[in-house]
């Protein structure tokens, strides 16, 4: 059985400039932080960064590593504008792919699928089409003859995402209450990593949670990373749940130029062994 | 009940609950402290199969309050995580109330983000669902600030398919595009004209139409005789306030 494991370190140094990444969870649930803050170490550049956004986008684009974001919205749910989303884009600084979070998940679906395309009514008459001037509408070969949006795939070099559980063959379980669209992503990507907060025998999969919770099946993960509280500051429940505290803090350091240097020395230049310790031990910035 | 009388927050719960009237058995999804009000009080009240989430993954079916403390044990009786939102909400069985930063006459909506796309003013919520939510199912509208800067002439980016737009789609796109009302801080509007533009269908006691002409930036249809917002009953006004927000959030979203 192949053993699958590997180090966030390992798993970045695959990420080259210029390459599609996919990330996983939604707004500040569940997303797979510890590798993005091991991207935010990483020297790559000119990401195109596809995402259900919360953190994830406001730390990359904040950092400069984005040349485009491809989303529906980036929020942080308790705290609802990502301030240092906000600032980037008021600043123009990437090119804001903005589409309806349907039209996000049918991208992704496409791909995961291998089709070039899947039709929805969601975008037509909005501005989705005006601001996103490549996407193109499809007329139903049928008798209806209806006019539909052709959402085109939305095809990932990478994928990364974070799961409660796995085992070291690459099955993931959730046991929160929503998967979002985590599997997609994997599907949809060339190279598919999946942190967790702990790695269990396959035999004890079944334990931690029913069937329903065993959505990631091993040929979607080419790697598995063990990095227990690894979506930290995001919620990952029934694990833990956001740290309200760190996130405004976080969100505060979006004003004040000074601020942000503070939390970036503190939290985002030092290793994630490190980056845990000093979580527990001085909270907050 | 009823000693103090209906302020102007209660007022425009009610007339949200109102919005919800004969919609049955769908999920009512709301954005906003009155929103939520209103729905609940139509589910407690006149729509009782009116389902609703908690805003993570679970359709409840115990009314939970939207402010205080939470009242008996949680009821949950589905699971909804965001994908089968999606899926519900293309079936079409949705009434969404959302918040609009700019509105137009035809209902074009936006709450994406002010000046140009590419270099926003203000960066605001982005498309999120609005897209996707006007074309395929019932869709509303909350105000809490009315005013001509939202009552725009022009939004600056569409998120919501207002009338015009729908019509330019056709018959076929446009079949389950629906907007139901619009309820601000001042009136209730609607589209029951012959072009589908936003007409007054009610002042708020309180209010006039005068006023309501001056905060409106675009050139609303008046009717020659315009109602007044009906005031909610005793039995809504104790649900409203015992029930259902006791720690007055709606107070915090339209100030007495």
């Amino acid at each position: 059985m192949p053993d699958k494991r590997t180090t966030a370190q390992a798993a970045v140094a695959e990420i080259q400039d210029g390459m599609t990444v996919g990330i996983g969870g939604w707004g500040s649930r569940r997303k797979p932080m510890a590798l993005v803050r091991e991207l935010l170490r990483s020297p790559v550049k000119d990401l195109t960064v596809v995402t259900y956004g919360g953190p994830d986008a406001g730390l990359l684009c904040r950092a400069g590593k984005v040349k485009r974001l491809i989303y529906g919205f980036v929020s942080l749910d308790s705290i609802p504008l990502e301030p240092h989303f906000r600032a980037a884009r008021q600043a123009g600084g990437f090119l804001a792919s903005e589409l309806d979070e349907g039209m996000l998940q049918w991208g992704l679906y496409a791909a995961a699928l291998r089709l070039p395309f899947l039709p929805t009514r969601a975008g037509l008459g909005s501005d989705v089409l005006r601001i996103n001037p490549e996407l193109r509408t499809v007329q139903s070969p049928y008798e209806d003859g209806e006019e539909l949006v052709a959402m085109p795939a939305i095809e990932l070099d990478v994928a990364l995402i974070h799961m409660n559980r796995a085992d070291a063959r690459g099955n993931g379980q959730f046991l929160g209450p929503d998967l979002y669209f985590d599997d997609l992503y994997c599907m949809a990507a060339k190279r598919r990593f999946m942190s967790c907060e702990r790695i269990v025998e396959t035999a004890d999969l079944a334990r931690e949670g029913g069937a329903h919770s065993l959505r990631i099946r091993r040929d979607m993960v080419d790697g598995v990373i063990e990095t227990p509280n690894g979506a930290h500051f995001t919620e990952c429940p029934p694990d833990y749940g956001r740290d309200e505290k760190f996130q405004r803090a976080y969100a505060q350091t979006a004003k004040d130029p000074e601020a942000w240097d503070a939390f970036e020395q503190q939290f985002l230049t030092v290793d994630e062994e490190e980056y845990q310790a000093r979580v527990k031990e001085q909270p907050y910035g | 009940m009823g000693e103090t009388p209906a302020s102007r927050a209660e007022v425009c719960a009610a007339a949200v609950a109102d919005a919800f009237r004969g919609d049955g058995e769908r999920l009512a999804s709301c954005f906003g402290a009155i929103p939520a009000i209103g729905a609940k009080l139509a589910k407690l009240t006149f729509e009782p199969d009116l389902m609703m989430t908690d805003g993570i993954a679970y359709l409840r079916d115990d009314v939970a309050p939207v402010s205080g403390e939470p009242q008996g044990e949680a009821v949950v009786e589905s699971w909804l995580p965001f994908r089968s939102v999606f899926d519900l909400l293309w079936n079409g069985r949705r009434h969404v109330v959302m918040t609009a930063s700019q509105i137009d006459r035809y209902g074009n909506h936006n709450f994406a983000c002010i000046g140009p796309h590419e270099k926003p003013k203000a960066q605001l919520l982005g498309m999120r669902g609005a897209p996707g939510n006007t074309i395929s199912h019932t869709t509303s509208y909350w105000v809490p600030n009315h005013s001509a800067k939202v009552f725009v002439e022009a939004v600056d980016v569409v998120s919501g398919v207002g009338y015009d737009r729908a019509r330019e789609l056709g018959a076929a796109s446009s079949r389950f595009h629906e907007i139901r009302r619009v309820i601000s801080n001042l009136g209730v509007f609607d589209f029951g004209t012959d072009d589908r533009r936003m007409r007054l269908a009610s002042a708020h006691p309180g209010t006039s139409v005068d006023e309501i002409v001056e905060q409106t930036g675009f050139e609303l249809v008046i009717p020659s005789d315009v109602p007044e917002t009906r005031t909610p009953t005793g039995e809504e006004l104790e649900l409203i306030r015992e029930r259902l927000d006791p720690g007055a959030a709606r107070d915090r979203e339209v100030p007495h």
